[in-house]
């Protein structure tokens, strides 16, 4: 038996490629990575230690244990103003990866077409895909800080989309948006009746402006479903938990594909989550410190190499130009020469060619090191 | 005020973190970095500056110990004016007023433990208002001054990843 059609159209990741490159090397310097490298605070893992100490090793509901679910909507109230009914708007995912495969999976008939941002996180155009739809892509530019707009919208022809789906504060680019900015957006979605699938899993890591989400906006609320979870806010990648917030008859749908796969999010991972929601804002809010140094260390050194970067507002990535503009071959020198490995921009979709995803989840030291090694790979 | 207390975690990390890093990271000009780190220091928030050091890995490690300390005050004496003659013995690497149990905790650095039994015997423990000492040898540290003493753990995430 062969592999499905919509698989097969599927082609594997760029960035699988580079991460075998870079295994092949030794003392490396990885700025390659979309991870955190901090632990879960302390409370969120000790939460989840006494769960399992306690035996709590069963499935949970299938929308996630009603606690945790009652601490993401009074987060989302307290944070956003938005009012979710724990019972039918809530779903605690494995990650915000599998709610916007959900989401995709349970929203989008084949045929129907999804108008994707780009560029962006590697997932989404396989989740499209693999549901079936087509993908119209959006590109994004430096112009325009990498921001949808309404005009870029209208141009890339999303006018004929079902859905939009995007991510910000985004990867790679590090861009966020206003609320100001998002109002385009709403009134493109609004006008063209297009369903939102907003991903917001970088939200607190927002660094000069307050995180809008959109369906907070005018008429939007009932057009979105959120995505957020633990994953960066509060370093718990490895927890593999997540949340979608929706309207009911979407988080529905999302929730009955999710009963017959997943069944339920691991419980270990929620007992943390609710921890962490409760009593962990100031390590996030030191992390996102943390994380603020590095960027303005990163944008700063690429500032004096003469290299034209991206200012970052949000997440924990810078997204320079390479100079001469081919991406891959750059990053392919710089592995090579130098032991620095970072992702070059293409493999995040159009508009991502020419740029390096350069993630400063790192140490200062070694962002200090990595840094000194693309400036001698520079000359 | 901001910008003194960006400095200041700064250099709560890392002491030896150059003007121009501390500039990059904050955002200011590395003349007012200097100005900032000038007041700092002038002002006395910032005392000195030390290394943080694993004495396991030393040759000579030197003992250490914790000693609690029990004042009896009198009208003329306050804690202040015993403190101040004990902090001055140069054995003595800190010295604090804490609540509970006991007055004065003290950390005391020697080259044996005879020398520090003695130092304490002959030199604290006489000081008239000193009326007790309990001492506390150090046997491993596992965290000072906010650094974490073990091996460190590798960095086992994936080299790329999304």
């Amino acid at each position: 038996m062969k592999p499905a059609d919509r698989v097969e159209r599927v082609p594997p990741s760029g960035i699988r490629r580079f991460f075998e490159l870079a295994e092949e090397k030794e003392d490396i310097i990885s700025l390659g990575v979309g991870e955190p490298d901090f632990s879960a605070p302390w409370a969120a893992r000790e939460a989840a230690i006494t769960s399992l100490e306690q035996g709590k090793t069963s499935y949970t509901a299938n929308r996630g244990r009603r606690e945790l679910r009652e601490a993401i909507a009074d987060d989302a109230r307290e944070r956003y103003g938005l009012d979710y009914d724990p019972d039918e708007e809530v779903l605690v995912t494995a990650g915000a990866s599998e709610g916007l495969d959900l989401a995709c999976r349970a929203l989008v008939d084949p045929g129907d077409t999804v108008a994707v941002a780009q560029p962006t996180y590697v997932s989404y155009v396989p989740a499209v895909t693999f549901a079936g739809g087509e993908v119209c892509a959006v590109p994004t530019r430096p112009k325009d800080e990498f921001k949808l707009t309404y005009e870029r919208l209208e141009r890339a022809g999303a006018a004929d989309a079902d859905a939009l789906m995007y991510c910000y504060p985004n990867n790679p680019t590090g861009a966020t948006m206003t609320g100001d900015e998002l109002a385009e957006v709403a009134e493109f979605a609004r006008e063209h009746d297009l369903f939102v699938l907003s991903d917001e899993i970088y939200a607190e890591l927002t660094y000069e402006h307050e995180h809008t989400s959109i369906a907070t906006l005018p008429g939007m609320r009932e057009r979105t479903v959120v995505f957020n979870g633990f994953s960066k806010a509060y370093a718990m990648t490895g927890m593999r938990l997540g949340y979608a917030l929706g309207p009911p008859e979407a988080v529905t749908a999302m929730n009955r594909i999710h009963q017959y796969t997943m069944l339920s999010a691991p419980t270990t991972a929620q007992y943390a989550a609710i921890e962490a929601l409760e009593s962990c804002d100031g390590a996030v809010a030191e992390m996102r410190r943390e994380y603020d140094r590095r960027r303005n260390f990163v944008l700063s050194r690429f500032d004096e190499l003469g290299v034209d970067c991206f200012p970052a507002g949000g997440a924990f990535y810078a997204f320079p130009e390479v100079p001469g503009g081919d991406a891959e071959a750059f990053a392919e020198g710089l592995l090579e020469e130098e032991g620095v490995a970072a992702v070059p921009g293409g493999v995040f979709g159009e508009g991502g060619a020419g740029h390096l995803r350069v993630s400063y989840a790192t140490g200062l030291g070694e962002l200090k090191e990595a840094l000194a090694r693309i400036e001698s790979f520079l000359d | 005020m901001s910008s003194h207390s960006d400095v200041l975690g700064i250099l709560r990390t890392d002491a030896r973190t150059s003007v121009e890093d501390i500039a990059r990271q904050t955002g200011l000009e590395e003349d007012d970095v200097e100005e900032v780190v000038a007041e700092l220091e002038a002002s006395g928030v910032v005392r000195g500056y030390r290394a943080v050091v694993d004495w396991k890995r030393v040759e000579d490690e030197p003992v250490r110990a914790a000693v609690e300390l029990n004042v009896t005050l009198d009208r003329e004496t306050s804690y202040n004016e015993v403190a101040e003659r004990v902090a001055k013995f140069p054995k003595v690497e800190s010295l604090h007023l804490v609540s509970g149990d006991y007055d004065l905790l003290m950390e005391v650095e020697g080259e044996s433990m005879s020398e520090v039994s003695s130092f304490i015997s002959e030199k604290v423990a006489p000081v008239p208002e000193i009326t007790q000492t309990v001492t506390h040898y150090v046997m491993d540290t596992y965290k000072d001054e906010g650094i974490e003493f073990g091996d460190g753990e590798d960095d086992d995430r994936l080299s790329v990843s999304p």
